[in-house]
């Protein structure tokens, strides 16, 4: 598989995410100008701060050539996972629902995190069938500013009758407030999911640990399925 | 068009430096050159207190690749890569405007080490505030803190350690020191010297604005048109992340083509002093026309614009046939590019508008002719700062233990260091507060760096000499506690007003103690930054020299943390530490300040810190931490909170080398490394065993002063700052 990762002026972790997923196949970077995304299977819409984010986190980038691209991608089925900025581009784009809004402590907090991974996704899924087990927690290096998810109680609903709720904070993890701990969620088709956490900072048991692989993976997964 | 001899002090001038200047040029400078004259032979940037004692430290070494001149300093970590480094000071616009004083002090570092090249790789700062329970000192710590994150969050810079004190003397001058590391291909690094006579010099990034026109302003009143509000100046540099984070990006993708001849930064006296400078060091000359420089207002006065402070600023020399392309990469990366001058064979640093001259200096009288100055220096009375008792003597020594680690000095900075990225670039192997440097992992040179950096000004106020060789020890002893061996060291010397004897004193002794420390262990000095005049009404701060040493390991696996690992490890003491209290955070809680401290032993600390880094590096500790402020009975807390792991210790051994029990739970002094681990092998390292890992509480036995705490009440007591900042925040 090849993925492809956005590079917008002002992005952070795009280096980061290149490598985590050279480390699950192949990977490069896709300038944010580019309209074409040059036969990648699919996406990564990384961490940062597009175009500066000096408006609303993510309100500018959604209007970049390569989101367009992004969007054919997402409509063709292809997979796209957005981390932190990612997430907000994906939200104001339209294509995931909900919001980000500021912490709310009202601080950029950089924290590591425990994920419960919902059993709506795939490979991710325990035997028995939706009972999530402690070994389905990811500790992963949560780090932003406008992460308190949001969306109003009636989507919210729909979101967890349908299982769009990919991640969760685990229980005294949720520091930014999100709406009823959700850290993550995907499309309806699932091919399209969005975290606030950062899996490209957990690849290496160096740097804290390895779950962020599973995300990637599950990602990869989930556009198959 | 000549100034009266009045603007010339009003700008800082002395009558006879004004004299000099005259002198130099053969005429009364203009406005224009009155003003780029003043910014040049200020002490910020002629260091003429300073110049002739920074000359005694030692600056070579086999692995250093840029010593100090550049505008970060570097050292080989192999393979063909270096580190560069180096710390600065925002002491002043942080006073002012705590938020935008950090962030463009984090602004004005990284752009220190993207100039010579390297990318830059992690941030790390040492900040200074009066006590706690002030709200002055509350406000600028919240401002400064969420500042110096808004900037290396948003530039994908990682913040990887520092330390904050809070003492009185900084409560109306607090110290905002930042500090940026960046990794280089040795072969791809770039001097700041101007070069090739007809070469194109290029201005890059932000445009330029009226911002950060300090004491120059005084031209303004007189110059500009009747009616116009030089109030409306800030004097407060603005910071863009955003447009740092392009012109980053841009300048590395220029000096990886090989478009750039040279590259400086522009940070203090704006053009003025990155003109200057690089004409300067390349020996040639430099003219600049203002009316090509990328304005925010069209009506900017010629020497306006010469001293801007606008952040975000490049300049780069250029030859004249790769300038279209440099313009190219600039577009790609949206951010500004202008050619704005060209290097000439002069030996002037000409200013002109369009065809007309406005300013026409030597170079060698604007940037080296400044008269460097002798200290007079006279060693005070007795302990010039005040003493204010907050514990009383004699309580329960449980009672001094929890004071002691609820000192916002002492207490966990995790209130800090959690607004800062400390993991962007993967590079993070030690978070902050995890072990007792900051590790950072090198892959493409297949080692790691490690970093610390430490300055306790109360320690120096009290004995200068000693208080500062002991910072440079604090260093190398973090560094061995992850394994490092020392490369190099660079500093920021934070000091009152040099022309009092007291703060000459202090001055000498200290640069001095930083000399004999840094030639004792070796280490060479590659860089560093000298910040005078740091005064409030209530007189100097503590003299503070933050020294910052970087050091490689070869294998950032076997970093072991400085918290307890496992209940039944033995406990030890290794290392030439016989604590005592003068100076102590104990001594200052009771009011106990005063003159002196016991000179350390430089080559028997140096000698446990080689004992230490070998067994790290041979994987044989469970832990190990640097005894520091607190003294021991704060390192034992600390390494068992961090582990959720009490400890049964007992520190009587020390009586042997003369300490009273007080002394051996509290006091200070260098040379302690705290490690747990196999009996047997602390054995051998020559360790003395005080204790076991293990229990619910923190048990330490010491005569009539032992001691017994819960772990949970250390640990409240220990992060405790977080209520005690944003309670009022």
């Amino acid at each position: 598989m090849i993925w492809g990762v956005l590079q917008f002026p002002g992005s952070c972790d795009e280096r980061d995410a290149l490598h985590a997923c050279s480390l699950l196949g192949e990977a490069r970077l896709i300038w944010h100008e580019e309209r074409d995304l040059g036969g990648v299977d699919g996406v990564v819409v990384p961490g940062g701060f597009s175009y500066g984010d000096y408006l609303r986190a993510g309100a500018i980038a959604r209007f970049s050539p390569a989101m367009e691209a992004v969007a054919e991608l997402a409509a063709d089925g292809g997979p796209v996972l957005g981390i932190c900025n990612g997430f907000q581009v994906l939200c104001e784009a339209g294509l995931l629902p909900g919001a980000l809004l500021r912490n709310i402590e009202l601080r950029f907090t950089c924290r590591q995190v425990d994920l419960v991974v919902e059993p709506s996704l795939g490979d991710l899924t325990t035997p028995e069938g939706g009972q999530v087990d402690e070994s389905k927690r990811l500790s992963i290096p949560a780090k932003h500013g406008e992460g308190r998810y949001y969306a109003p109680d009636e989507v919210l609903d729909a979101l967890e009758a349908n299982g769009q709720v990919a991640y969760r904070y685990a229980s005294e993890h949720n520091f930014n407030g999100s709406a009823r701990d959700i850290a993550g969620v995907r499309n309806e088709a699932g091919n399209v999911v969005g975290l606030m956490p950062h899996p490209e900072h957990a690849v290496d048991p160096l740097t804290g640990s390895t779950d962020g692989l599973r995300v990637f993976e599950a990602a990869a997964a989930g556009a198959r399925a | 068009m000549s100034v009266g001899t009045a603007k010339h002090r009003e700008l800082g001038l002395t009558d006879s430096e004004f004299e000099l200047i005259v002198a130099q040029m053969g005429r009364e400078p203009n406005v224009v050159e009155l003003a780029m004259f003043s910014l040049l032979w200020s002490e910020h940037c002629a260091y003429k207190h300073s110049r002739k004692l920074l000359k005694q430290l030692p600056t070579a070494g086999e692995r250093v690749v840029m010593g100090p001149g550049e505008n970060a300093g570097a050292v080989d970590v192999g393979s063909g890569y270096a580190v560069a480094f180096k710390v600065e000071s925002h002491n002043h616009p942080s006073a002012v405007e705590p938020f935008q004083g950090a962030a463009t002090g984090v602004g004005g570092i990284l752009r220190d080490v993207f100039a010579i090249g390297a990318r830059p790789i992690a941030i790390l700062d040492s900040l200074r505030f009066g006590e706690l329970d002030s709200v002055r000192s509350r406000h600028l710590l919240d401002g400064a803190v969420r500042g110096i994150g808004h900037y290396g969050n948003s530039i994908g810079v990682p913040n990887v350690g520092g330390e904050i004190y809070f003492e009185q003397p900084y409560e109306h001058n607090c110290l905002v020191n930042a500090m940026c590391l960046g990794l280089a291909r040795s072969e791809d690094m770039v001097r700041a010297a101007a070069a090739g006579i007809g070469n194109a010099v290029v201005l890059m990034g932000a445009s330029t604005g009226r911002d950060g026109i300090g004491g120059a302003s005084v031209l303004a009143s007189a110059e500009l048109a009747e009616g116009d509000d030089a109030t409306k100046r800030p004097t407060v540099q603005i910071g863009d992340p955003f447009e740092e984070s392009k012109v980053l990006e841009c300048c590395l993708e220029l000096l990886e083509k090989g478009l750039l001849v040279s590259l400086q930064d522009l940070g203090a006296a704006g053009l003025t002093s990155s003109a200057g400078e690089m004409a300067a060091a390349g020996g040639v000359g430099i003219d600049i026309d203002v009316a090509r420089v990328p304005l925010r207002e069209a009506d900017m006065e010629p020497f306006e614009i010469m001293v801007s402070e606008s952040q975000e600023r490049m300049l780069g020399v250029v030859e004249p046939a790769r300038v279209a392309e440099v313009l190219a990469v600039c577009e790609k990366w949206q951010t500004g590019s202008a050619e704005i001058g060209v290097v000439t064979n002069s030996g002037q640093v000409r200013i002109l508008r369009g065809e007309e001259v406005v300013g026409d200096m030597p170079v060698a009288a604007l940037v080296d002719g400044c008269p460097l100055y002798d200290l007079e220096p006279a060693e005070p009375e007795g302990w010039i700062y005040g003493n204010r008792a907050t514990l009383a003597e004699g309580i329960a020594a449980e009672d001094e233990l929890l004071a002691l680690l609820a000192s916002p000095s002492i207490a966990s900075k995790r209130w800090a260091f959690e607004q800062y990225d400390s993991v962007v670039g993967s590079r993070t192997v030690r978070r902050p507060e995890s072990a007792d440097a900051a590790v950072l992992q090198l892959p493409e040179s297949g080692n790691a760096i490690a970093v610390s950096i430490d300055g306790n000004g109360r320690r120096v106020a009290c004995d200068p000499h000693a208080g500062t060789i002991e910072a440079v020890l604090e260093c190398a002893q973090n560094l061995a506690c992850v394994g490092a061996e020392p490369l190099g060291l660079t500093n920021c010397l934070n000091f009152g007003n040099p022309e009092k004897p007291a703060t000459a004193w202090q001055l000498e002794r200290s640069v001095a103690a930083l000399a004999e420390a840094c030639t004792a262990l070796g280490v060479p000095v590659v860089g560093g930054n000298v910040s005078l005049y740091n005064e409030g009404p209530e007189g100097p701060i503590y003299p503070t020299p933050v020294v910052a040493m970087v050091g490689e390991l070869p294998d950032p696996a076997r970093v072991a943390g400085s918290s307890f690992v496992a209940e039944g490890d033995a406990i030890g003491l290794i290392g030439p530490f016989s604590p005592t209290l003068p100076g102590s955070e104990l001594a200052k809680q009771r009011g106990a300040l005063d003159k002196g401290l016991p000179q350390p032993d430089v080559a028997a600390v140096a000698a446990a810190c080689a004992i230490v880094r070998d067994a790290v590096r041979a994987g044989r500790f469970a832990s190990v931490h640097d005894v520091s402020d607190g003294g021991l009975a704060c390192a034992l807390a600390e390494s068992s909170i961090g582990a959720g792991l009490g400890c049964r210790a007992n520190v009587e051994h020390l009586r042997e080398r003369g300490c009273q029990p007080e002394e051996a739970l509290f006091g200070e002094g260098t040379g302690g490394f705290l490690v747990s681990g196999e009996r047997m092998v602390l054995e051998e390292l020559g360790a003395v065993l005080i204790g076991t890992v293990g229990g619910e509480s923190i048990e330490i036995g010491a005569g009539d002063h032992s001691l017994s705490v819960p772990l949970d009440t250390a640990e409240s007591a220990w992060r405790s700052l977080d209520q005690r900042v944003e309670a009022t925040a």
